[in-house]
């Protein structure tokens, strides 16, 4: 048993014995997400390094207070990568970025970020390391716990060490760009994911859609003639600007909603500005209107928002679960931190 | 004796109340409970478990399968839910003394989006009729298990199955986006949606693959993926398994992800060969077939790239495939390779571990000195790509002893599947089959969780229990059994 981790055992079981509120944080990239945090900080950074890398096996394996950045690194020298293109917002730890389960660019194509957890090691509430899942891409042994702590933000357990899925990088990538109103273009754009073309991520604003394709030279070469558009240059400093939210789209102090929708859905009609990602399914939206208009909105069309950026989070930070979801996270949750210490309301206010 | 035939009544009492509950709501015909109309469910794939169920329902409506769980419920009886039954762990096997609800009469495809590439369907439609119906938009349903011609949706949920492409496009948590059902209470479930990233917890991703122990699904929504313009499959020949795992890992390794990489040993290719004339060598130690699809550019490129490799390291012959026939002739061997086993012995045990593709040499000498130890061929077929590897044990069931000898032969090898840091079961599930391995692949504290995962959806465990979830008695009792080295596994258990 390494030290790091018998801390975290420690730490975790005292505070249940006291029920006093733990705070698990990495890096903080994402202290402003989900709702407020509150507890006694848990640093995690300290916990960290890549346990496992075999380049052959697509896994590698890694304790979460590793910086994502470091991971990444340590894959692109062998020629791979994260598919699902995880933003950072900041100096991430891998285990915030599991907690968080949030994706990039690429997950319309390649996949979100559960699907490449293979296992976790987690911390439970009374401070007992459980292992879930493996290190092998095909598993079915036991109930998908690991699946089920990716984006829990921490709640059923401190998320010590993950084995993920990787995939080779792209040989290249090339992005086109195409004047067209945000109707026009969710209609192109999902027509065009119908079809075997190698498009791995789109973004839409402001009467532009972009598409980025990724694979050998001869596939973008034969899509890019089929496709047409404008061949944009030097294009992964804008993929990345969408990533990590620096483009001037998210500029403002206006809140920036998140929603998730049918990706064939028409335009919201919401008031404020939109940026779409994830063939027309994901709508970034900067507004000012009521909390209750948009979950209404998004809602009505099979989705739902969540009010990612906000000085003001008083609505809550998720779209809120209908009762039978509820009374099902409510029971998860009292199995795995029967103290209700683990990052509490983080994601919900009785969680 | 006078206490059995007691029993066989109150068995009948219980069991003309439970049919009698049932059709309350249900038409006569849809509640079986004579032994020849309950026969046919008395298994499912692991034909070696049976057993005669209680009462057999077939509701045709989410308003029935809701009261047939509200009925079970309320008189306290487990309840086993069913697809196609080709499941091979067991999973469907029925209670003794509950009811087994089969979902065979939920066959429609309800919705085709095509612009949303999205499929609405009821459990029980079939793997390959999703991509039947999505074909005329030339979409499909990349999953395929080697039983999609007859395995339902409903079952490859439960399963999670995979195939021989999940390599690149997954297994089947990667491809449904939604499930519709009822907890084991009746009461209405949504999980997921036709939008990404559903609020809370990924109860979707915990839902599939549970192996029918958590919710009773009644409508699935699946993702339809373009098909590809074309694909082409390289066969190659290796003298020696060794070589042919290593260029498994070259290929893996020069940033290639085949459609499918597949790898067969000669006792396999050579029983495929004679049953459906593949073209396969079978003078080769090993096969290795490697599929690569996209659009014409794409597989030209990938399939020169491939070549490559499996020249460099060390195939004996390359033969590409020309035209579709040539691929499909190349993977119907493959996909005979159980029935082609199935000729060459009365009985064959499949068996489901994954490990590390590194491993591969050392788990298949292993597997050959258990061979010589118990005195049975083990032909193995093994999905290379993601490591998921088929051993297959022929056996002769009218022998008992035969029969032991294979359980024993393929606990050893689960086990060790296990010890090189593999797992158990890739796609087939625990079921009944593997319940005791489950004990060698997880500790107490891990087992404890799984139980409390059923508690939250099935707090007095009614819906298929005792299935995939060994308890930490039969753990206790099973580790009794293997002691390796003098080191109890469960140390830290009460023994009897």
């Amino acid at each position: 048993m390494t030290p790091g981790l018998q801390r975290f055992q420690d730490v975790i079981g005292e505070a249940a014995a006291r029920r006093a509120p733990l705070r698990l944080r990495g890096g903080g990239s994402k202290d402003f997400f989900g709702n407020a945090p509150r507890g006694e900080v848990l640093d995690t950074r300290g916990y960290a390094g890549i346990v496992d890398y075999e380049p052959a096996e697509l896994v590698v394996t890694a304790r979460c207070g590793t910086a994502l950045a470091e991971l990444e690194r340590a894959l692109d020298e062998k020629g791979q990568c994260l598919p699902f293109e995880p933003p950072h917002f900041g100096a991430a730890t891998l285990g915030g970025c599991v907690a968080a389960g949030l994706s990039g660019p690429r997950r319309a194509s390649a996949g979100a970020l559960r699907d490449f957890v293979l296992g976790v090691k987690l911390v439970d509430g009374r401070g007992r390391a459980l292992d879930f899942g493996g290190r092998v891409m095909k598993n079915v042994a036991g109930y998908d716990v690991s699946r089920l702590a990716a984006g829990s933000l921490g709640t059923l357990g401190l998320i010590a060490e993950a084995s993920l899925k990787v995939l080779p990088k792209p040989e290249r990538e090339l992005t086109l760009a195409f004047a067209l109103p945000q109707r026009e273009a969710l209609e192109a754009v999902n027509r065009w994911a119908g079809q075997p073309l190698p498009v791995s991520a789109s973004a839409w604003h402001d009467g532009e859609l972009r598409l980025r394709l990724s694979g050998g030279e001869p596939a973008l070469r034969a899509a890019a003639e089929r496709l047409g558009g404008e061949r944009i240059d030097e294009a992964s400093a804008f993929w990345s600007s969408i990533r990590e939210q620096t483009h001037a789209f998210f500029d403002g102090p206006q809140p920036l909603w998140r929603l998730a929708v049918p990706s064939t859905t028409p335009p919201l009609g919401l008031p404020g500005r939109e940026l779409l990602e994830w063939t027309g399914a994901l709508r970034w939206l900067k507004s000012d209107a009521p909390a209750a208009h948009i979950r209404d909105t998004a809602q009505r069309v099979g989705g739902h928002a969540a009010l990612f950026r906000a000085a003001d989070k008083s609505a809550g930070a998720f779209a809120p679960l209908d009762a039978a979801t509820a009374r099902l996270h409510r029971a998860l949750k009292a199995e795995f931190d029967p103290a209700g210490i683990l990052n509490p309301g983080r994601l919900y206010a009785d969680l | 004796m006078g206490e059995v035939l007691a029993s066989l009544a109150e068995r009948r009492a219980r069991q003309r109340e439970v049919a009698a509950a049932l059709r309350a709501f249900l038409p006569q015909r849809a509640v079986l409970f004579e032994e020849e109309d309950t026969r046919p469910y008395e298994c499912d794939g692991l034909t070696a478990y049976r057993q005669l169920p209680m009462v057999v329902a077939l509701p045709e409506t989410e308003a029935q399968v809701a009261q047939v769980l509200q009925t079970c419920v309320a008189l306290g009886v487990p309840v086993v839910p069913r697809g196609a039954g080709t499941g091979l762990s067991g999973g469907a096997l029925p209670p003794a003394e509950g009811v087994l609800l089969s979902m065979a009469k939920f066959m429609k495809v309800l919705r085709i989006d095509p612009l949303a590439r999205l499929a609405v369907v009821q459990p029980g439609v079939r793997n390959a009729a999703i991509s039947d119906a999505a074909a005329p938009y030339r979409l499909y349903y990349a999953p395929d298990p080697s039983s999609q011609i007859a395995c339902t949706i409903g079952g490859n949920v439960a399963e999670n199955s995979g195939g021989v492409h999940c390599l690149k496009y997954g297994l089947t948590v990667h491809n449904v986006v939604a499930l519709r059902g009822f907890t084991v209470e009746g009461e209405p479930i949504r999980l997921g949606s036709g939008a990404p990233d559903a609020p809370g917890y990924d109860l979707l991703a915990l839902a599939v693959g549970s192996e029918g122990m958590l919710v009773v699904v009644t409508e699935v929504t699946v993702k339809l993926l373009p098909m590809p313009q074309c694909a082409r499959v390289v066969m190659a020949s290796f003298d020696d398994v060794e070589k042919a795992g290593a260029a498994v890992a070259a290929v893996i390794g020069a940033g290639i992800v085949p459609a499918g990489l597949e790898m067969m040993d000669r006792p396999a290719t050579r029983a495929a060969e004679e049953f459906v004339r593949a073209g396969y060598d079978v003078d080769a130690a090993a096969i290795l077939l490697c599929e690569s699809d996209g659009t014409p550019e794409e597989v030209e490129h990938e399939i020169a790239r491939v070549k490559r490799v499996l020249e460099a390291a060390g195939a004996t012959r390359l033969t590409v495939s020309h035209d579709e026939a040539e691929r499909l002739r190349f993977w119907s061997g493959r996909k005979a390779a159980f029935p082609a086993v199935g000729r060459i012995s009365p009985d064959y045990y499949c068996m489901d571990g994954t490990i590390p593709r590194r491993r591969l040499g050392e788990v298949l000498r292993f597997i050959g000195e258990l061979e010589k130890k118990y005195g049975l061929r083990c032909p193995n077929v093994f999905h290379a790509g993601d490591g998921n590897l088929h051993p297959l044990i022929l056996f002769d069931a009218a022998n008992a002893d035969e029969l032991e000898r294979t359980e024993r032969f393929a606990a050893e090898v689960l086990e060790k599947c296990v010890a090189v840091g593999g797992t158990i079961t890739g796609e087939h599930g625990v079921g009944v089959e593997k319940i005791n391995q489950m004990c060698a692949q997880f500790g107490v504290g891990e087992l404890e969780a799984f139980f409390a995962v059923k508690r939250a959806f099935d707090p007095r465990g009614l819906l298929n229990p005792g299935k995939a979830i060994p308890t930490l008695a039969r753990c206790a009792e099973y580790g009794r059994m293997h002691v390796h080295g003098g080191a109890l596994p469960h140390a830290e258990l009460p023994r009897f």
